[in-house]
């Protein structure tokens, strides 16, 4: 698995170039422990990818758009996200805000190969 | 539409007030109004008859609708015609004077009188009274006796009520020596008991005014005016004058006259209606309902809006339920309020209260049931806003008493709801404001714990949870829903925390996820996951089956995230002692990893700050000292002064159970954070007295253990739990305190919260006393739980999960 230290000050994604629409895998599935995120980077573009207990996989944008909270750090369940700097929650599936107080998260769609690897559509 | 006719009997404050109301709802459109008042003036406010006493205010600065605001608003007004017949089976009123005028809808709001008690001589002859002798209800009561006083030297007020009070106050200013009369045992007894009566009292003859209680009239002595006055017990006081304010009495002989149901007054059903015919409504001090009669103000404005709104059908179910009575005044310069009962009367009532004669201040509250019965409050009524809504709208009193008396003036003091500006904030976290809270409420949010959802007040440092939840009560108006989750122990499984670790012990439930699966329908609630994995690892200790995603960040990586998603990293410095070699490692990590912050923290530790994930590994190898545990809610450290080593004070090492503690405790998850201190003198030098559990010497190898004590959010001195004479002894009873925190604390409750809500006696009897005979067992729950720790730092070469400490994982997307 090729690591690269990363800071957390990448530019948001939507200063990247724009790139075509792509279907990329980004490997096994066991990357990611049950029930936890992590981030990827994909195409030069950073994205938190979640996976929960009954192996779903979610993607969202990596940070959260109230202070910048690492998603990928947050609890996970029952489809949620909870930032873990303020506890701004959000829906999974559509990335919007639980309570309103935010705006909602920029998702990706993502699939599981029958070999359990991530597939991820830019 | 055709119009109704619309005839009002009584041009006094009730009467005037109701008609307001009707025009307020439109009833122009719908009455002519016509109304009948014995005075010849328009209505005026009688609450300040005694400055007309006084000479502080004309006629005209009392009255309230003058007489050509009923031209303005097309009323026709008979000033001066007392009407003394209703013949309802014709809808026709007439006055003395022979005025009729024809109804279709009828206001009775004749009022009261001053009621005159049965006296020898008070009247000479066919109900003239005798010269001298007043009653104080009118306009012109008042006129006659500025006009009595001006020859008078002597004057006696009969009834020491609020009337009577400030009656005997004006004849001081009208040049008379001033005595007050009175039945009843102390002054104002419907408002204040005898201690109040008592300090009141005192006030008055400071002022010059006698007082005379337990008095009863029995003569008016003179033969064609007043020379003095012979009471029931033979006594007797010469007086030139005698002013009668012993009560009121309804004017109900009309209604008796037209057949209408009288008791007391005129009896009314809830829509203010007389209960035997549906055209005539009665309101004011001239209706009863519901048994009462009121002789206050408040109760008038109620009953005048419910009349109002049943009339001109604008609501038809408006209803009035009565009213409780409350009211707040100056009598003799003393400000007063007082609201509900004066004194207990069950075993249950709780009675909290405050003397300081001398300044004529007293206070006093009657609690019953978490809710305010009744209170009096006398010199300072600064609190009276606070608690006449609270006996108004029977809201749940918060548990802090002193607070309900006085504005303490420290962070901690309770604000009154009705003096906070809207815009005051309540939760500083997150910003949210009194107003915002309001508005949540008023869209349907009714319990706090929904409110904080929705707003996210409470949900930062949690300290002004207490406050948001009253917050929601003031607006609720006592209409707030019980969230049956806040005695959940995680919102999401309908447990306490008792029952869920019956249930948890029970199906062997060792990891969260399989807590998810059998209790809660296998819906896994990300908020309650770390409260669930601190539960098990409590229960379970080293047969805890350990899933990270259940901790938060700070327990899966082992350092506290910072704003920027880096972390700190703190070693293990028990009572800030390290060796200069520690020290240079410490140093030199810095310096290798570039860590961009150096602190030394509250609790004596070395902080390296804004350490990215993936170099944790890397500096915590570097530095080569276990894990400081400065991330969770579990034990964090122990501080400790310099104790015996080098302190010419020092009476007990403290330096050195410091490093026993926390060699015993580290790393135990516990409900909250669990912040230590050793003393090694009652100096406090290492703040022992403000900690979870603070360890001072006292010499003669003694130590005091105190508990629950807090320097944060929140600060309170810990309670002295027991005094012990071994530092083994103090491990012991530290640690079974904290077990017994540990299995009953509710999750992120500190110990200063657990503690009030438990009691210290209560603790002193389970941790000290073995009341409860589970001392053993806590002991041994506790050693499970200490033989069960680790260093978490070991995880640098044993990673617990995949990608544990990468930032990031990059991938070509091959």
């Amino acid at each position: 698995m090729l690591q690269k230290r990363l800071t957390n000050s990448l530019p948001p994604s939507n200063m990247m170039e724009p790139s075509m629409s792509a279907t990329l895998s980004i490997g096994p599935i066991e990357q990611i422990p049950p029930g936890e995120g992590r981030n990827f980077v994909i195409a030069e573009q950073e994205i938190a990818v979640f996976r929960t207990h009954a192996d779903e996989i979610f993607a969202t944008q990596p940070y959260c758009p109230h202070r910048n909270g690492p998603l990928a750090d947050g609890l996970v369940g029952d489809r949620r996200v909870v930032c873990p700097l303020h506890d701004r929650t959000f829906d999974l599936r559509n990335g919007q805000e639980i309570g309103g107080n935010c705006s909602s998260l920029k998702t990706f769609k993502v699939s599981l190969t029958e070999a359990k690897n991530i597939m991820i559509f830019l | 539409m055709v119009k109704q006719r619309l005839v009002v009997i009584g041009n006094g404050m009730a009467g005037a007030r109701a008609v307001e109301e009707v025009l307020a709802r439109g009833g122009a459109d719908r009455f002519d109004i016509v109304m009948f008042g014995d005075e010849v003036y328009g209505n005026y406010n009688r609450i300040m008859l005694s400055n007309l006493l006084n000479g502080t205010q004309a006629v005209d600065d009392i009255m309230i609708n003058p007489l050509n605001w009923y031209a303005e608003n097309n009323i026709r007004l008979h000033a001066g015609e007392m009407v003394d017949a209703i013949d309802r089976g014709a809808k026709v009123v007439q006055s003395r004077n022979g005025i009729r005028a024809h109804y279709d809808k009828l206001l009775i709001a004749t009022g009261s009188r001053a009621f005159i008690p049965p006296m020898a001589g008070a009247y000479l002859g066919e109900g003239r009274l005798k010269p001298g002798v007043f009653g104080y209800r009118t306009i012109d009561d008042c006129t006659a006796i500025v006009d009595y006083a001006k020859t008078s030297k002597v004057a006696v007020t009969i009834g020491g009520g609020l009337l009577g009070l400030e009656a005997a106050r004006a004849m001081t200013v009208l040049g008379c020596e001033s005595h007050v009369v009175h039945l009843a045992g102390h002054l104002l007894e419907m408002q204040l008991d005898t201690t109040g009566g008592g300090i009141l009292r005192k006030a008055m003859e400071a002022m010059g005014i006698q007082v005379h209680v337990k008095k009863l009239t029995s003569e008016v002595r003179g033969a064609d005016k007043v020379e003095g006055l012979t009471f029931k017990d033979q006594s007797s006081l010469d007086c030139d004058m005698v002013i009668v304010a012993a009560g009121i009495r309804p004017n109900s002989e009309i209604g008796v006259r037209a057949g209408l149901t009288v008791e007391r007054a005129i009896v009314v059903d809830n829509h203010m209606r007389s209960v035997d015919d549906p055209d005539v409504y009665v309101v004011g001090e001239c209706a009863q309902h519901r048994g009462r009669v009121y002789g206050l103000v408040a109760p008038l404005w109620d009953q005048g809006k419910v009349f109002a709104d049943h009339i001109t059908e604008k609501n038809k179910s408006s209803v009035y339920l009565g009213s409780k009575l409350a009211t707040k005044l100056k009598v003799m310069g003393i400000e007063l309020a007082s609201m509900g009962a004066t004194e207990a009367s069950e075993d249950r009532d709780e009675v909290v209260q405050y003397i300081e004669p001398k300044k004529g201040m007293y206070k006093k509250i009657i609690v019953r049931d978490a809710r305010l019965v009744g209170s009096i409050l006398m010199g300072d009524i600064s609190k009276a806003a606070y608690l006449m809504q609270a006996f108004d709208r029977d809201s749940p009193l918060p548990e802090e008493r002193l607070s309900l008396l006085f504005d303490l003036g420290t962070p901690n003091s309770k604000i009154t709801f009705d003096e906070m500006p809207a815009d005051a904030q309540i939760c500083n976290c997150n910003g949210v404001t009194k107003a915002a809270i309001g508005a949540c409420v008023t869209a349907g949010k009714r319990s706090t714990s929904a409110v904080m959802d929705a707003t996210r007040a409470g949900k930062g440092c949690g300290s002004c949870k207490a406050l948001v939840k009253e917050a929601v009560e003031w607006f609720c108006g006592g209409d707030v829903q019980e969230d049956p989750s806040v005695h959940y122990y995680v919102p999401s499984i309908p447990l306490n925390k008792t029952e869920l670790i019956k249930a948890v012990r029970e199906r062997g439930l060792k990891s969260v996820s399989s807590v998810f699966a059998a209790l809660a329908d296998g819906i896994e609630d990300a908020a309650s996951k770390p409260a669930l994995a601190s539960l098990l690892i409590t229960l379970w200790n080293s047969d805890y089956i350990d899933e990270r995603d259940a901790r938060f960040i700070n327990d899966r990586v082992h350092g506290n995230i910072q704003k920027d998603g880096t972390f700190s990293v703190v070693p293990e410095m028990p009572g800030g002692v390290c060796t200069p070699a520690e020290l240079k490692r410490i140093a030199d990590a810095a310096v290798k990893f570039n860590v961009p912050l150096v602190k030394v923290t509250g609790g004596q530790r070395i902080d390296l700050v804004g350490v990215k994930k993936e170099d944790l590994p890397g500096i915590w190898t570097e530095i080569g000292m276990p894990a400081g545990y400065a991330w969770g809610k579990s034990y964090r450290t122990c501080k400790a002064c310099i104790g015996t080593d080098f302190c010419r004070f020092g009476l007990g090492d403290s330096m050195g159970l410091a490093l026993k503690i926390e060699r015993r405790f580290r790393g135990i998850d516990s409900p909250g954070k669990l912040k230590l201190a050793t003393a090694g003198c009652p100096r406090n030098c290492s703040e022992a007295l403000i900690k979870d559990v603070g360890v001072v010497a006292i010499g003669d190898g003694k130590w005091e253990l105190y508990v629950g004590g807090a320097g944060g959010a929140h600060v309170r001195k810990g309670d002295l739990l027991c005094v012990v004479d071994s530092e083994e002894a103090a491990l012991l009873y530290s640690g079974r305190f904290m077990q017994y925190y540990r299995e009953n604390a509710k999750y992120k409750e500190r110990t200063y919260t657990f503690l009030e809500r438990v009691g210290i006696e209560r603790i002193r009897a389970v941790v000290v006393d073995d009341s409860d005979g589970i001392a053993a067992e806590l002991d041994a729950a506790m050693k499970r739980s200490t033989d069960a720790t680790y260093d978490p730092w070991k995880e640098a070469h044993a990673p617990k999960t995949a990608n544990q400490f990468a930032s990031a994982i990059e991938h070509d997307g091959a």
